[in-house]
């Protein structure tokens, strides 16, 4: 569309355009008035007028050709087709294609639209003054009447037991929707205060058993350095609670050289330097288990909490309020790593009743 | 010279100057790193831990002791056993270029033989993970990949994110793309833990499922990508963020550069 055009096929002057540079003579700040109508182009000028349906007819026969063309490809092209595209890099050429074909129909639908509507449709300018919100002094006095009329009429200031039996049914109606909240329930009651380790008891003492392998491990298993995930004895992963519990469940075991263990009490929890604490992270419950080896900080991928796991799972960094509550393991006769109890605190995020 | 010291005053002379002492120092460093003498002695047909003890003198020994029993500026060599040799000089991590919060990974200057050489050495101070042999790293069952996706999710997908993009870990550290990382580098790195990566030693995850992790890994960088872009397989939050900025902008711009011109015949 080039915007050059003979001076001839202009309207010689718009009279009307000149009347408000005349108003502001003496009043700078007179209201200037509506500008005067300039008319378009196309309004003018037959031949662009042409133009310009030619070109929205073009893109709607473009649109048309696009959807075709997303049938054809949707018919031809192999799901499994990959192709490189530049930006884009190894793309699969039939999500591309019908992509790029629904998207050129649809767009050009609407820049069509959007062009037909700019320079051939009706151009007519309507202005709209603001008035008031406020509805004007006679309305409101009939509206005030009215309601009064009504008030008298029904009896409600009269009748004093209807009134009231109604403000206690409308009371009492929003109860129905208070009850069904007991759906949210059954209240958890000790289940967060428990994991599946409370099984384990010092006479029977439930063993560790490795996420990877499924086999219960020795303590010579766990070297210094490494990093094993546990379950409990007797979870499996087809259990049909098995995602809710090894969501308390889950233990991340770490050997430490007992030397660089820093927190005593840790050290006793743990049997010669491998420490099993919860992987569930104290402030919202994501899984952590970013160990570093060295640093014997674990990191939680969700808000960057940070323990170390050297010194009894002390919080480092981060908005987690506990250390990470440890398991306290031993070995049983066979060598086997084994808890005798649960942990000592609720596993997992704070709590309310959480002591 | 005249010419030289008529313009010691122009406005680009201290930007000259520093340019040629950075040049002269980079130059220096090329020439006399020691990274570059560590050249085996090939004529010398003697016993690998011998050549390999030679080698390890000029380019370890500075922080790891001249015979491997570790310095203040490096750890102790002993038991840590020829997977870990290979995997931190074939990576080019070792030998260290400065100190840092994670030592980067970077062109490796040996070639394999030097490197056997110097990991028979260090084998030779203390029992360790041995560097595994091409049948224990490379998988010929199909089904090892799905399996070894189970086993990455569990084990290492929490720092190498989920398409082994790798992540930020604490205090700069971090867990490096394991794109195009070799299947036998994958493996010494589960057996060894390198740096501040734990370690996986067979007694926890076996052979087998380590070599189905590599396959795995292997297969996440050969595995076409229908979607395209992967904006770093960082999920969703990157794909929101890309299509709120770029493919709301460009429908703004539109909307804008649609209002800002005018059909009008005289234009104002």
């Amino acid at each position: 569309m080039s915007h050059d055009m003979s001076e001839d096929k202009l309207p010689e002057s718009h009279g009307s355009a000149g009347q408000h540079e005349v108003a502001t003579h003496g009043d700078p700040f007179a209201d200037p008035g509506l500008p005067a109508h300039e008319p378009r182009r196309t309004d003018i000028d037959e031949r662009a007028a042409k133009r310009a349906e030619r070109q929205v007819s073009l893109m709607f026969v473009v649109s048309m050709l696009a959807t075709v063309g997303f049938i054809a490809s949707y018919v031809a092209i192999d799901a499994d087709k990959i192709v490189y595209i530049f930006p884009l890099g190894h793309v699969s050429a039939l999500n591309f294609a019908l992509g790029l074909t629904l998207g050129v129909a649809l767009f050009c639908i609407g820049a069509g639209a959007v062009h037909w509507a700019r320079t051939l449709m009706s151009d007519h300018e309507l202005p709209a003054e603001r008035h008031p919100i406020e509805a004007d002094d006679e309305v409101r006095a009939d509206v005030i009447e009215q309601f009064k009329t009504g008030a008298a009429e029904s009896g409600f200031g009269r009748r004093k037991m209807i009134r009231n039996t109604l403000i206690g049914s409308m009371a009492l109606v929003p109860l129905s929707g208070v009850v069904l909240l007991r759906d949210l329930g059954p209240l958890p009651e000790k289940k967060l205060q428990h994991t599946g380790w409370d099984l384990a008891t010092p006479e029977h003492p439930l063993p560790l058993v490795n996420m990877n392998t499924n086999k219960p491990m020795k303590a010579e298993d766990i070297v210094v350095g490494s990093l094993t995930f546990a379950k409990p004895e007797g979870l499996e992963e087809d259990d049909e609670t098995f995602q809710q519990q090894i969501a308390k469940d889950a233990l991340m075991l770490v050997r430490i050289a007992p030397e660089n263990i820093k927190d005593k009490d840790s050290a006793e929890l743990g049997f010669e330097g491998i420490l099993a604490y919860s992987k569930i992270c104290t402030h919202v419950g994501c899984p952590i288990s970013l160990y570093e080896q060295q640093t014997h900080h674990a990191l939680c991928p969700c808000h960057q909490s940070t323990f170390d796991l050297a010194d009894g799972a002390r919080v480092i960094f981060g908005p987690a309020g506990h250390p990470l509550p440890q398991l306290k393991i031993t070995t049983n006769e066979e060598g086997f790593l084994v808890a005798t109890g649960d942990f000592a605190e609720p596993v997992g995020p704070s709590f309310w009743e959480r002591s | 010279m005249k010419k030289l010291s008529a313009r010691r005053r122009h406005p680009l002379a201290a930007l000259v100057v520093l340019l040629l002492a950075l040049a002269a120092t980079g130059g220096l460093y090329a020439a006399f790193a020691p990274a570059e003498k560590a050249q085996a002695d090939t004529a010398a047909q003697s016993l690998a831990i011998d050549e390999g003890k030679k080698l390890f003198a000029v380019g370890c020994s500075s922080c790891h002791g001249l015979n491997g029993e570790g310095s203040s500026d490096g750890p102790s060599l002993v038991g840590v056993g020829s997977a870990a040799v290979d995997f931190q000089v074939a990576t080019g991590r070792m030998p260290a270029q400065q100190p840092g919060a994670q030592v980067p990974k970077k062109k490796n200057i040996y070639t394999q033989h030097e490197i056997d050489q110097l990991a028979a050495f260090v084998a030779s101070l203390g029992p360790g993970p041995v560097a595994p042999t091409e049948k224990q790293y490379t998988s010929t069952n199909p089904d090892d990949v799905a399996a070894g996706g189970e086993l990455f999710r569990t084990n290492c997908a929490q720092c190498h994110n989920f398409a082994g993009q790798g992540g930020a870990l604490t205090q700069g550290k971090y867990a490096p793309s394991l794109e195009g990382v070799d299947a036998k580098h994958i493996y010494e790195a589960m057996q060894t833990g390198p740096q501040n990566m734990p370690s996986f030693p067979d007694t926890t995850m076996p052979e087998e499922q380590k070599r189905q992790i590599v396959a795995f890994v292997r297969h996440l960088d050969e595995e076409p990508n229908p979607g395209g872009l992967t904006l770093g397989s960082l999920g969703p939050v990157t794909e929101g963020l890309f299509g709120w900025i770029f493919g709301l902008g460009v429908l703004i711009a539109v909307a804008i550069w649609v209002a800002a011109h005018t059909t009008k015949a005289r234009k104002s």
